[in-house]
């Protein structure tokens, strides 16, 4: 049964000051996972991660278990790396999580570094995340002096390092193979997949890279066990989760929410509703990167499966009639992402919107593939005079077939980030991208 | 001119290369010597990209690509403190465009430009992270939130009283 309203895991301890530092997280609970942990055998903990159905909260939703369990055996070296380079478009939890509760991302971190036998591991922040990577760097010292950190964790025979290192400005870098990279003094480019981190990752070891919110989760898993925490979720989804809702509603915020709680009732329960009494028009369910849902599809859960399955949702179409591929006639509809819910009302304008999503993603692209170095430019100009009024009705066939050129074309998921949002708002908004062309065909005659 | 570390600096960069020592090599360390030169030099010119280089024996080619492909690395000198305003998506959908025009208005530089006292560089940003408090920005080493046209000159003005400038983390 999914979670009522109020059940609150990694989410609790926000606006109390007393769980940022080591004394008040310690009173609060905090680090007995790490003890139960300790005299687990690396293996159980694992299993009982697996059991508890956690996908991975950074945007792909893959199970951490399973991935944790990719590491070959017998590795010598092996590293833990947290994603903490939040950058998406429409997503704001981990930047939260980390200020309110940066002891409970060590005790995750620990954890999982005991499971996989991780000795030298690294938080990757964002650079412009300045106040919360001094609280981490400070939670960090603290857990080195009280021996939660270091050598012979807790008795054990177990050593476990954290550093701390900064971005200094690069969305790519939220991608896993481009903060590895980034990590080795790099420039922040993506690697060609295989070898799979969990392979060979940092340094040319096997290396396991998770987001925040996903290792903030660990410490719960272990201490009330995986058959509870799957228990909170639906499906193959366990846990809650959060959403950030931004944009067009009346209260904005970070929430943490049952697993499968629906765009309707997030938006109409949750935040008080559409904003200035108006009517909803796009909703993006999981950060830019996603294709949008109209305002006939906001009863489908808030779920990693149900927003990719869910027939409700109508299949994305590169060119109208044409549906897009994801491999083997499966249609694309969305994706859960990273949870960063974009309310637009019933006053939007759609075109201008996607130009300033495409902006973003010809900005970021790191440059290395050519179909998304030269592909996110040129979207960006078409989508840029559609927006302005300026655009031909055959643009919008064009941004479609950029957009097919781009998906599936690059090393990693930046350019389909930037390819199925445009066909995603082509296909659910034609005749708001129609008028905005028809304007300009006025206009001539 | 050649350029040196100070010794905290210096002191810093040794400790970090030995958490690294793991990697077999110093490179990892560029980043963290990137932001200390910054500090010390205020922003990445040649001569700061070369001492980045001597300290850690790596060639001048892969320090200068790796500060040039990060946003916050300044090649160019800039104003004290920073603020970077984001007019991304859910920015957007709230007016942070209209408040970027109120920061250029009173700073009296376009985005990107550098005030005449050389106090702050105004940068629009992509997302910053905080879009359940759109508009949003980083001004100094502090998030604002929930920021309207009117808030500017009051920004400003804080920031004027009491810089922060970004390469102070480190």
């Amino acid at each position: 049964m999914p979670t009522d309203r109020d059940t609150k895991l990694v989410t609790r301890h926000f606006g109390n000051e007393d769980a940022k530092t080591l004394a008040g997280y310690e009173k609060l609970g905090g680090y007995q996972a790490l003890r139960k942990a300790s005299q687990m055998a690396p293996a159980d903990i694992t299993n009982e991660v697996k059991a508890s159905n956690l996908r991975g909260r950074g945007g792909a939703g893959f199970a951490t278990g399973v991935k944790w369990s990719f590491v070959p055996a017998g590795s010598k070296q092996v590293h833990l790396v947290c994603n903490a380079d939040e950058s998406e478009p429409g997503t704001c939890k981990d930047r939260e999580l980390m200020y309110w509760d940066p002891h409970l991302l060590i005790e995750g971190m620990a954890i999982a570094a005991r499971a996989l036998g991780a000795v030298h591991n690294f938080i990757y922040i964002r650079g412009e995340m300045m106040r919360e990577y001094a609280v981490l760097q400070k939670a960090v010292d603290e857990a080195y002096q009280r021996g939660y950190l270091g050598k012979n964790i807790l008795g054990t025979s177990q050593e476990v390092h954290i550093t701390v290192h900064r971005g200094a400005g690069a969305y790519i870098c939220g991608e896993e193979t481009a903060l590895l990279n980034s990590l080795e003094g790099l420039r922040g480019q993506p690697r060609l997949k295989p070898p799979f981190p969990a392979v060979k990752g940092l340094f040319g070891n096997p290396t396991i890279v998770n987001n925040v919110e996903t290792l903030m989760n660990v410490p719960f898993i272990i201490d009330k066990g995986g058959p509870w925490f799957n228990g909170l979720g639906i499906g193959r989804s366990g846990g809650t989760r959060i959403v950030c809702v931004s944009g067009h509603v009346e209260k904005p915020g970070v929430f943490e929410l049952p697993m499968g709680i629906t765009f309707n009732q997030i938006i109409n329960e949750v935040c008080g509703g559409v904003w200035k009494g108006r009517k909803v028009k796009a909703v993006i369910p999981g950060g830019v990167s996603m294709p949008p849902l109209d305002e006939s599809e906001l009863d489908v859960p808030c779920e990693f499966d149900a927003l990719q399955t869910d027939e409700r949702i109508k299949p994305v179409q590169y060119v109208p009639g044409k549906q897009f591929d994801l491999g083997g006639g499966k249609p694309l509809r969305t994706m859960a992402g990273s949870g960063g819910i974009v309310v637009m009302d019933d006053q939007t304008d759609i075109p201008r919107a996607l130009w300033r999503i495409l902006k973003f993603f010809a900005h970021e692209s790191c440059g290395q593939c050519t179909p998304c170095r030269e592909g996110t430019g040129w979207l960006e100009k078409v989508a840029r005079r559609v927006g302005e009024g300026n655009g031909k009705p055959e643009d919008l066939e064009l941004m479609g077939t950029i957009a097919h050129g781009i998906a599936g074309n690059s090393i990693c998921a930046l350019g389909d980030a930037a390819a199925w949002p445009t066909m995603g708002f082509l296909t659910k908004f034609r005749a708001d991208f129609e008028a905005k062309v028809s304007q300009r065909a006025g206009r001539a005659a | 001119m050649s350029l040196e570390f100070s010794a905290d600096a210096q002191k810093k960069i040794q400790a970090l290369c030995e958490r690294y020592q793991v990697s077999g090599s110093k490179k990892p360390v560029v980043m963290a010597a990137l932001h200390l030169a910054q500090k010390e030099h205020g922003h990445l010119s040649d001569d700061a990209l070369r001492l980045v280089a001597r300290t850690l024996d790596l060639p001048y080619a892969h320090v200068y690509g790796v500060a040039t492909f990060y946003t916050m690395y300044r090649r160019d000198p800039s104003g004290t403190s920073t603020i970077r305003m984001c007019t991304n998506i859910s920015c957007m959908l709230r007016g942070g465009y209209e408040v970027l025009e109120a920061f250029e208005q009173k700073l009296g530089v376009k985005k990107g430009g550098t005030n005449a006292q050389k106090t702050i560089t105004l940068v629009e940003e992509e997302c910053i992270a905080a879009c359940a408090n759109a508009p949003c920005a980083v001004v100094g080493t502090n998030y604002y939130l929930d920021i309207k046209p009117g808030d500017v000159p009051k920004i400003v003005a804080e920031l004027e009283a009491n810089p922060h400038p970004e390469s102070e983390v480190v």
